[in-house]
């Protein structure tokens, strides 16, 4: 598989929620190679500061055009929400190992907390294409109203309750668990830590499989730097999350 | 367009150009060689080899930086069996200059590396990492001690007949008192510099950003760190200097190459930008086309001061 480094012209770059951005841009080459779960790295400045580039999961693709979902938690996405419709940047992709969709499975359910709901809409609509059945969840601090048509139909969970069931994303599915429950059943989750915590525990309980994407700082994306390790379940060893990630089996490895 | 020369010759090493990639930026080269062309590169510096295998520190094991950033990767590697049966096999097939660097905790562990490495035909020489800061039980231990860096030196010397390169730490006094002493001992060359040693702190839960405490520094953070380092082992000691710290472009190459540098490493610019070794190239042709330098070995030291 090849990774390409392409200077992509951005097409829409707005704010769709309180502190969520939505960015389009123009990259035929890793919009050919990328699946969902994959990510790219973004160089956000031009001028070396800030240094490294930033991982972003694939929100969304179509035709030659692939979207991203993030939030602004330092100058690098500060940056990035910056940057002007019609500018290019630098975007280094497809890196890593996305979710596998498996022939047998008839019922996905897809979990995001808090800006972990951005691999998601990509998935959903990979899965929805081959007539999964799928149904998204996604946890907030509190009301997320989105506008943005990437995130119908979906079950809110807010910790306020002022939109959808009032707590966590994994208490929501376990709130509708007696009408979700299947035999051919597969659970998909990203958002912090915690939240993975929980998933696991969850669905490890309901003894249904379950794929998290994981999050880390990073410097290169893959693997060569070796600044991402995760600790793995079966080994006293270290997995990369960019290049042997970021989407894992969640027995694989130790949050 | 006339030609220029920009292969360098390093001891008996002679490389096609004077650009490297240094080592713990390109892992083996595997992954690397599906972004970049490494064939138009000079050499290639593998990921410090231990002869055990070394899982490396937990994380949190990098801190971005002002224009650099700090790394505790604690040496991880898959140690002298797994590269020799895994990643030999691959170095083989890539049709370029592999030099492969090696990491040790004691004088014996060095020694029985090169002894098991010295015939593999792929290597072409070695260097030798005196100086890593983020493994406890050797590196800067070795590193700061400038009889310990003279004793690996000689012990390994006897061993190979390939190039031996020291990569020497910036954390000591007087760098060029290491560099006369590894040219004492007979090393082929000198890679100038490792990372410096720093930390950083979360203010609200005042604990170290990297579970090591501290990391080495790299980036263009240190480039002028590393600048100096150079020329102050050029002014002093007859022995070629590989400059290594924060070259991002053509020009900081040809920066280092004037302060003395008979050939460059790129590491974390690598990072950001894996193709960057093709750009550093490729700019210092046409640089020395356009100042009518023929030959880059010509501008090696020729600094005015």
């Amino acid at each position: 598989m090849s990774v390409c480094i392409d200077n992509c012209e951005v097409i829409e770059n707005s704010q769709v929620a309180e502190n969520i951005y939505f960015l389009k841009t123009v990259a035929p080459n890793i919009a050919r190679e990328v699946y969902p779960g994959q990510f790219c790295n973004i160089l956000v400045s031009d001028y070396g500061t800030p240094l490294l580039r930033r991982p972003f999961s694939v929100a969304f693709r179509e035709k030659n055009i692939i979207g991203f979902l993030y939030d602004i938690v330092g100058m690098g996405t500060e940056l990035l929400s910056k940057v002007d419709v019609g500018e290019k940047i630098s975007i280094e992709g497809p890196l890593g190992n996305g979710f596998n969709i498996d022939g047998s499975l008839e019922v996905a359910l897809l979990l995001g907390g808090g800006i972990g709901i951005a691999p998601l809409p990509f998935l959903r609509e990979k899965l929805q294409k081959r007539g999964i059945n799928t149904l998204t969840f996604w946890g907030s601090k509190t009301s997320g109203k989105l506008n943005l048509s990437l995130f119908d139909n979906i079950y809110f969970a807010t910790d306020d309750g002022s939109e959808g069931f009032q707590g966590n994303v994994v208490e929501s599915v376990g709130n509708l668990w007696s009408s979700i429950s299947h035999a051919n059943l597969k659970a998909y989750a990203c958002g912090p830590t915690p939240m993975l915590i929980a998933a696991q525990n969850f669905f490890q309980e309901k003894n249904v499989p379950l794929e998290i994407s994981v999050e880390s700082r990073m410097a290169c994306g893959f693997g060569i730097c070796q600044g991402c390790p995760i600790k793995s379940a079966d080994s006293d060893e270290y997995k990369l999350v960019c290049k042997d990630g970021p989407v894992f089996n969640s027995k694989e490895v130790v949050l | 367009m006339s030609d220029v020369n920009l292969s360098v010759k390093i001891g008996s090493l002679e490389l096609k150009n004077p650009v490297m990639l240094a080592s713990g930026t390109v892992g083996y080269g595997e992954e690397i060689s599906r972004i970049v062309d490494l064939t138009q590169v000079g050499a290639i510096i593998t990921k410090s080899i231990s002869l055990e295998p070394r899982k490396g520190n937990p994380p949190e094991r990098i801190w971005e930086t002002s224009s650099g950033m700090l790394n505790a990767i604690g040496l991880a590697n898959i140690g002298l069996k797994r590269f020799v049966d895994e990643k030999i096999p691959f170095l083989e097939k890539i049709n370029t200059t592999v030099i492969c660097n090696i990491a040790a905790s004691s004088f014996d562990e060095y020694a029985e590396c090169v002894k098991s490495l010295k015939d593999i035909e792929t290597i072409k020489a070695f260097e030798i990492n005196v100086s890593c800061p983020n493994v406890k039980d050797g590196g800067l231990l070795f590193g700061n001690d400038i009889n310990a860096v003279r004793e690996i030196t000689s012990l390994l010397r006897p061993i190979t007949d390939k190039p031996l390169i020291i990569k020497l730490s910036p954390n000591t006094a007087s760098i060029k008192d290491f560099a006369q002493a590894v040219k004492e001992e007979g090393a082929d060359a000198v890679s100038a510099i490792n990372t410096l040693v720093g930390t950083a702190f979360n203010i609200y839960t005042r604990k170290p950003r990297i579970k090591n405490i501290t990391g080495g520094l790299s980036g263009p953070a240190i480039k002028p760190v590393a600048l100096a380092k150079v020329l102050e082992i050029s002014r002093d000691v007859d022995i070629p200097v590989i400059g290594v710290g924060g070259i991002s472009s053509w020009e900081d190459a040809a920066e280092f190459i004037i302060a003395g540098a008979s050939a460059v490493q790129i590491g974390t610019a690598n990072f950001v930008n894996p193709k960057i070794s093709e750009e550093v190239i490729e700019g210092l042709r046409s640089y020395c086309t356009a100042m009518n330098i023929s030959d880059i070995n010509d501008l090696v030291a020729s600094y005015t001061l």
